[in-house]
Formats: structure tokens, sequence, C-alpha cells
């Protein structure tokens, strides 16, 4: 028997619609790597179990990332992972985690608390991803 | 697709006050349905008309294509756990099964005692010993493994904790995967249907307020806030569900279909609770006038 | 269907049975003493010439069991209305569990034949057997007197009749049940209606289901039993009481009138005032040529008596029975 290779949450409160949170956490697990071509996806009654949501939910999402064409339905077997997203390959997502985990170490302790060191990211994300538009 | 409650104009009376006025309704197969309103509203009687328990006093209804249960095999095709999911307090959950498998043809012994069992039920237990929440299990399983095609389930989860409620709601979509059912499942509180519902009847003083897909109805209501103004003077087509007033400020929870082109307003999107307090929040004068109702 | 019902009364059908095995215990032990004691002691009274000493000491043997199976019989019929009939449906209304039973695949019609039948038949046949222990039982007992099985004390409680009561008692409370919705007040009722019902027709109705025989005859002097002033006919006639010869009939009047049939038989004669000789009051009563008017039941008829009134009883269980069933399906929630 396949074990699902990830496991979906809901957020109730966030205000996005949970078809879209599953699909973003999809598309969250392709680009990590968690998620290659070939691995299931967890089946709608899996989903519908652990979150007590709507089938028609999980089917939306499902089909939505079909057309996207990244996963494709099979029919009494489940559906599966078809295709890849971002350029990064996971050989290349190893070390940049654990750089990064080395510098949010540093930013700790410098005396960074959670809400600086999110604002400092998103703040300087956002910052070079402008100048790199302005210089392209 | 066809429909599996028809309701045209129903009504019931019990002496003097009418518990349901002026029902229609078409509530299309394979959906999950939400039933909300305050306590007294009527869901339960609606409910009980729809499995065939009360007649009404006025008008028709359809469910599953016939009139609501004349013959067996029509009972077999609908299941529903009424309110406080009433068992046999001096049977077992075994006995329980085995009174299901007796009375129903259709009935699945093993999908039964396979749920009973991933439930962590003792089939000797008898039932008046079991929590309200394996009670409720219980009633579910038995209406469950007869295979009915629609499901009515009258608050089920309403008096279970937090843990129980997630358990039982868990189960009823596992159900509704596994044997393409179409339920209907009543509550008071918004938040225990906004997860599993993808249609909504919203049942105030007697009367349907609205009803439609939820997408359908979070994508047609809106909050409008905007400087002060008598919500009368606005345009056709925008209805206005409520209402409330500062001195300076107009806060409007809107019906429309056309997008909304005043510059004097701020529309923002509305959640589920929000949208079903507003029609609940409604005058009494308000609430008696029929609405319209808001189809796929 | 069955098995729900057998499981939903196999309380009571078991207790019901104990008690039916307690009671026929009883009778086999004490039984064939009592037929054996019969045979040596009341038959040949007559030539042992003791007859008022051993009928005497006869009827009272066993008088404890005597009066309890008296007050099992009585109380019979009603307590299987009430712990049979009553519950039947209002416990399950009472506990909300008709939204349980309505939902499975059987119509309310099934659901309540199934569960009359059944319950209907058990209580007719605890009734029966009871029945049948108490006539064989009882039955020397009757065979001594002094009254018949026609009287209205003993009627009730021999043959068939009690299956009669039993299932009209039965259907009573399965009809209070439906309509007052609560198994005690129910069973209040039935029993009021009930006691009310059986005594109504025991004292006023029974007598008349056949036409009685009329007797209208010449005053057979030997069962002239007593003399006097005063009674029916006014303070200062004279009145002739007679104790008619008729073992086990069902006496329902019984007059003297004069030859002319009239009830007043004028001034008491001075051979039959206080102090009178026993066998001048005895001639002078015979020139009267006063007559006999006795209007009653032979005890020929028990069994005629029998079926008719367990016809009623039971004809009026099933009438109550298919109002239970149009009710049901039209009205109940």
């Amino acid at each position: 028997m396949r074990v699902s290779v990830i496991e979906f949450h809901l957020d109730a409160h966030s205000g996005v619609a949970p078809y879209l949170q599953l699909i973003h956490q999809v598309r969250q697990a392709l680009r990590l790597g968690l998620l290659s071509e070939g691995d299931q996806l967890p089946t709608v009654r899996d989903v519908v179990g652990r979150l007590a949501i709507n089938p028609n939910t999980v089917l939306k999402a499902y089909r939505e990332l079909e057309y996207e064409g990244l996963v494709a339905a099979r029919p009494g077997l489940g559906t599966f992972v078809t295709g890849t997203l971002g350029d990064g390959s996971p050989a290349a997502i190893a070390p940049l985690r654990r750089e990064l985990q080395r510098w949010l170490g540093k930013a700790r302790r410098a005396g960074l608390d959670e809400e600086s060191i999110e604002a400092l990211l998103l703040t300087t994300f956002r910052s070079t991803a402008e100048g790199e538009e302005e210089i392209a | 697709m066809t429909a599996v409650l028809k309701a045209q104009g129903l009504g019931k009376r019990y002496r003097r006050r009418w518990a349901l006025t002026d029902c229609t309704l078409d509530i299309p197969a394979g959906q999950v349905v939400g039933l909300v309103g305050p306590n007294g509203a009527g869901k339960t009687t609606l409910l009980h008309i729809a499995a065939g328990l009360l007649q009404p006093t006025a008008g028709t209804i359809e469910v599953l294509g016939t009139r609501p249960p004349a013959t067996s095999a029509q009972l077999a095709r609908v299941g529903f756990v009424a309110q406080d999911a009433p068992t046999y307090r001096g049977l077992t959950v075994a006995e329980h099964l085995h009174l299901g498998a007796s009375l129903n043809p259709g009935w699945d012994a093993a999908m039964a005692s396979d749920r009973i069992e991933s439930l962590g039920l003792d089939p000797r237990q008898r039932a008046g010993k079991l929590s309200g929440g394996q009670r409720a299990q219980l009633a579910l399983t038995v209406a469950l493994a007869k295979r009915p095609e629609l499901l009515l389930l009258d608050e089920p989860v309403a008096s279970l904790d937090p843990l129980a409620r997630r358990e039982f709601l868990q189960g009823l979509m596992q159900a509704v995967v596994d044997q393409r059912l179409s339920v209907v499942l009543s509550s008071h509180l918004v938040a225990d249907l906004e997860r599993v519902c993808d249609y909504l009847i919203v049942l105030v003083a007697s009367r349907v307020q609205v009803a439609g897909e939820v997408e359908h109805l979070l994508a047609t209501h809106h909050l409008l806030t905007g400087p002060r103004r008598n919500p009368a003077r606005l345009p056709e087509g925008q209805h206005v569900i409520s209402a409330s007033h500062t001195d300076r400020q107009t806060t409007l929870t809107v019906r429309t279909d056309a997008p909304i082109h005043d510059p004097a307003w701020v529309v923002s999107p509305i959640g589920l609770e929000d949208l079903v307090l507003a029609y609940m929040s409604r005058t009494a004068a308000a609430a008696s006038r029929p609405e319209l109702e808001v189809q796929r | 269907m069955i098995w729900l019902t057998w499981r939903q009364f196999r309380t009571q059908t078991v207790t019901a049975a104990g008690l039916l095995a307690v009671l026929a215990i009883a009778f086999a032990v004490t039984g064939p003493q009592l037929v054996h004691l019969y045979d040596t002691t009341v038959v040949p009274c007559h030539v042992q010439h003791d007859c008022p000493f051993a009928v005497g000491a006869f009827q009272s043997q066993d008088s404890f069991l005597q009066d309890l199976v008296r007050l099992v019989m009585l109380a019979a019929p009603a307590l299987i209305g009430i712990f049979w009939g009553a519950p039947l449906i209002a416990h399950e209304l009472e506990a909300g569990t008709q939204r349980l039973a309505w939902m499975q695949s059987v119509t309310r019609f099934r659901w309540l034949a199934v569960k009359l039948s059944l319950a209907g038949l058990a209580s007719m046949a605890v009734a029966g057997l009871l029945s049948l222990m108490v006539t064989w039982w009882f039955s020397p007992f009757d065979r001594v007197g002094p009254g018949g099985r026609l009287d209205p004390g003993v009627f009730s409680d021999r043959g068939i009749v009690p299956v009669g009561y039993a299932a009209f008692a039965f259907a009573l409370g399965v009809t209070a049940g439906l309509l007052i919705h609560r198994t005690v007040p129910a069973m209040a009722v039935t029993i009021a209606v009930f006691a009310a019902v059986e005594t109504v027709f025991a004292l006023r109705v029974r007598f008349h289901l056949i036409p009685p025989v009329r007797l209208d005859s010449a005053l057979n002097m030997q069962w002239v039993t007593e003399t006097g002033t005063g009674g029916p006919a006014g303070p200062g006639s004279f009145f002739v009481g007679i104790t008619p010869n008729l073992p086990g009939a069902w006496i329902g009047s019984s007059h003297v009138t004069t030859a002319a049939g009239s009830i007043s038989l004028g001034r008491t004669p001075a051979a039959c005032g206080p102090n009178a000789a026993y066998s001048a009051c005895t001639a002078t009563i015979a020139r009267m040529h006063l007559r006999e008017v006795l209007v009653y039941q032979p005890a020929s008829r028990f069994w005629a008596f029998q079926w008719y009134e367990t016809a009623i009883y039971l004809a009026l269980a099933f009438a109550l029975a298919g109002f239970c069933v149009w009710w049901v399906r039209r009205r109940v929630s």
C-alpha cells in the first residue's frame, strides 16, 4: 500500500479559500522537492478524512492542478504528479536551506525576534526583486 | 443533475403557529447542503417532512423524485439522524447493527462492522452507556450502512465536544466519498458547516431567506462601507440584507449580481458566517417577506 | 421486525413466563392432593351424612392459594395491559426512538402490525395458559359450590374469557400510549378504563347476552327458606323467601307472587307470625296458591356465555388495534 508523500493542513481563518490552500501546498511541496514526478497525492478520501472538508473542494483543487499540468488523475489508481515547478533542482535546494538556517541562527544571536526577522526577510526580498526588475 | 429535494410553497402549521412558511427549494444531488438558522426557525420541521416523519400542511415536497416515504423502497433511499442521535438505550451496539440488518434489505454489514471497529466502539456496550459522541457515531453508522442516496442530519454535532465533532465530520465526509452521498445537515452554528458544505440554505422565522451554492453566495454578497447614506437609495439590483449606521458611516451587506460602480463605497468580500448573520439579523418584518431564491 | 419485537419484549416475556412457572409448580404440588381429598371426603359425603362439614372443610383447603389465585386472575389482564400494551408505542415516543425505528426500511404499518400481532398473541397465550391452569386447579372447588361457574366472581377467572380480557387490555394499553405519548399516564388510563368496562360488562351486560329462562310455576314448597314481614312489597306485607334448587344457575331475579301474579302478598297470616309453628305456616302458604317467578341462566349455558363474551372482547381489541394502525400511519410524528 502506497503511503502518501505529503499531508495537507487547513487554516480556517486565513481568509484564503480551502481549495486554493491545497493548491498552494502542492505547489510549495513541488518547489521544495518534497514531491517529485510519479509521487501520488493523498486520495480524496484520505484528505477529507483528515481535514473534514467537502470532497468537492479537494476535487476542485486537483482539477486545477491537472489543468496547470502539474498532476494527472488516473482512474481507479489516484492522482499522480506529472510536472515540476521552479527552476531550482532538489540538489540545489538543500545547501541553500542549510545556508538559510545558518543565517537565521546568526540573526537570532544578534538579538532579532521573529517579527523583525520576518520583516527583514520580506523587505529585502521585495527590494531585491524590484532592483532586479529595474536592471532587467 | 437531478434534484435531491424539491419543495414548492411548503408549509407546516402546529395549532396556531406556522413552523414553516412558503418554502420553495431545489437542491441538486451530489452536494453537502447546510441548513442554518436560529433555534425554532423550522430546520427540524423541514428535515422531518423530508424524512417522511411529518406531513406538510401546505405545499408539496419531493425527495429523490417521490413524495416522502410512502413505501419501504423509498425509506431505503433516505437516511435520517434526528437531533440527539436517538438510539435504544437498552440495546448494545451489536444489537443496533442487527436491528439495521434485519430491517433494511440493502444493509452493508461489512461496512457497518468495519466502521464500528475503526471507531473503537465495543459491540457489547449498551447504547445508553456510550458518550454523546459515540452515540452520534453509532446513529450515523446505522443510517449509513443501509446505503441511502440522501442523508439528513438534524444538528448532528450540536452537543458534541470539539474532538467528537471533528471526528464525526471526518467520518461523514469519508462516507460522502465512499457512497456518493448527498447530505443535508442542519445547525445553528455556521462554523460547523463552513468546512463541509458547498450549498447553503438560510432559514429564519420559518422562511427560506436565501439558498444557493456557497461559492455563488460568497461571490454575490458584499460588504459595503462608506459615508452615511440611506440604504433605500441604492440602485436597482442591489438588495440590502442588513444595514448599520454610525453618525458618519454606513455599513451595508448587499446582494447583487452586477459589479458595484459607486466610488463612494469600499467594497469588501464577506465571510460565510457574517453573511448568515446578516440574514439572521434582519428585522422581523423584513424576514417575513419572501426572499428570492438564489440558483446556482 | 420479529427479532426487534422479541428483543424489546424480552424482559416482559421472561417475567411472565417465570410467574407462570411459579404458579404451575404451586398448582402441580397442591392440585392432585385436592382432587384426592375431594374424592375421599366430598364425594362420599352423602353416604356418611356429613356433607355440610365435609364441604366446609374442603372449601377452606389451601385458602391462601385460593385467594392469591383470585387476585392474580383479577389483576392479570390489567397487568398485561399496562406492562405489555402501554409501553409498546408510548415508550418509543417518550424516548424519541420512533425517529430511528421509522427511518428503517419498514413501513409504519408493518412496524406496528408485527408488534401488535406478536405481543398481542403472547398476551393471549399467557392469559390462556393461566386460565387453563386455574380452571383445572379450581374445578373441585367449583363442583362443591355454593355458586356455580356462572357466578360473576368466578366466571371471569375461568375458561376462555381471560384471553379476551387480556387482548382487550393489551389493545387498550397500546391505544392509550399512542394517544397520550407517555407511558405512566397511559398505564393509569388503561387500568381505569379496563376496570370500568369489565365491571359494567359483568354487572349489566353479560346476563342479557342470551335471553334468560323465565320460570313461572306453582311455588315449590321445598324451596321456601324463610318467611317474614316486610320486604320488597312494603313494610307491612307478607314476605316469602325462596332458594331455588338450580345447581350452578345464575339467578337474575326471583319473586314469589300471588296466583294472579302480584308481588304484594297481603298481610302476614297469623299462622306465620312471630312464634308461629313451622308446619302451620307451611300449610297456610300451601293454601295461598302462591307462584314463583324466576329469571335465570342455567348452568349449562356457561360455555355459550364464555364464547359470546370472549368474542365481544376480542372484537373490541381488534377494533382498537385497527384504530392504532390507522392513527400511526396518518398522524404521529
